[in-house]
């Protein structure tokens, strides 16, 4: 797996880096590490449009195996990455979902776009 | 059993969105609440909070107030701003509406509180600020 450096802090204080990013086969992994809250989407959303600027990627993996709370925010910047990805015939997935997450992706109704995998493995697979 | 009440108050800054939530789900520890339930009223406060410093203070300066207010097996959460208000408070509580469209708001905030707590009440007055009233059941 192809690791990128840490990427520029933005909207984070804390110190600690609310995901990691890599990419493998043209398809963004976003490893969220933190609480996926309005405070954290903030870099999320600059960070991971930084890469798609770059035109190479086709798809995006959310792994949420790093955390276990996330709230409305956490369905904005999905459907934020899901618009612009769909734009050019991309995809996004999701694996690493707790229970907790479980209910906010089904009350949300968000699995009807973005479908789930147990691994990430299976995701990227997937996104091929 | 008396009542059990704590009173928080913040700047409306996003990192304080963690911390609001975590305060209540450590006050709220002491009726033995179960993991869901736990999880249920972070995510309600966590809304409630961000609405505050989002849409009631614009992402300006200003304070955020917590009240969390035990009785048995009741929990009672407000959450208070002197904000902007809410012009159509119907209109917020539908689902996907928001006003932030390019801010990538979701427009589920009100939902998730309705949906993960047992009663909501929202008042509000332009150029006031918005008080949100919130009461679930431990079982």
């Amino acid at each position: 797996m192809e690791k990128q450096e840490p990427l520029k802090k933005a909207g984070s204080t804390s110190g600690k880096e609310a995901a990691e990013y890599h990419i493998k086969d043209r398809c963004l992994i976003i490893k969220v590490k933190q609480d996926l809250d309005h405070h954290n989407t903030l870099s999320i959303r600059e960070q991971s449009d930084k890469l798609l600027d770059k035109g190479q990627i086709k798809s995006i993996v959310f792994d949420f195996s790093g955390t276990d709370f996330m709230d409305s925010s956490g369905i904005g910047v999905i459907m934020g990455r899901y618009k612009r990805l769909t734009l050019s015939g991309g995809k996004i997935f999701v694996t690493g979902i707790n229970r907790n997450l479980d209910r906010i992706f089904r009350m949300s109704g968000l699995y009807r776009i973005v479908p789930k995998f147990d691994s990430i493995e299976e995701a990227v697979a997937r996104s091929r | 059993m008396d009542t059990n009440e704590m009173l928080l108050e913040f700047d409306s800054r996003s990192e304080n969105e963690s911390f609001a939530r975590s305060v209540v789900a450590s006050f709220v520890a002491q009726l033995d609440p179960t993991l869901e339930e736990i999880s249920d009223i972070k995510t309600a406060v966590s809304e409630a909070v961000t609405n505050a410093i989002i849409h009631g203070y614009e992402e300006m300066k200003g304070k955020v107030v917590v009240v969390c207010r035990i009785f048995e097996h009741e929990v009672y959460v407000e959450v208070r701003d002197r904000g902007k208000g809410i012009k159509d408070i119907k209109q917020a509580m539908v689902p996907l509406f928001t006003t932030k469209p390019e801010e990538e708001r979701s427009g589920m905030g009100f939902s998730f509180m309705e949906a993960f707590m047992d009663e909501l009440d929202v008042e509000s007055e332009m150029g006031k600020g918005t008080i949100v009233k919130m009461k679930k059941k431990i079982h």
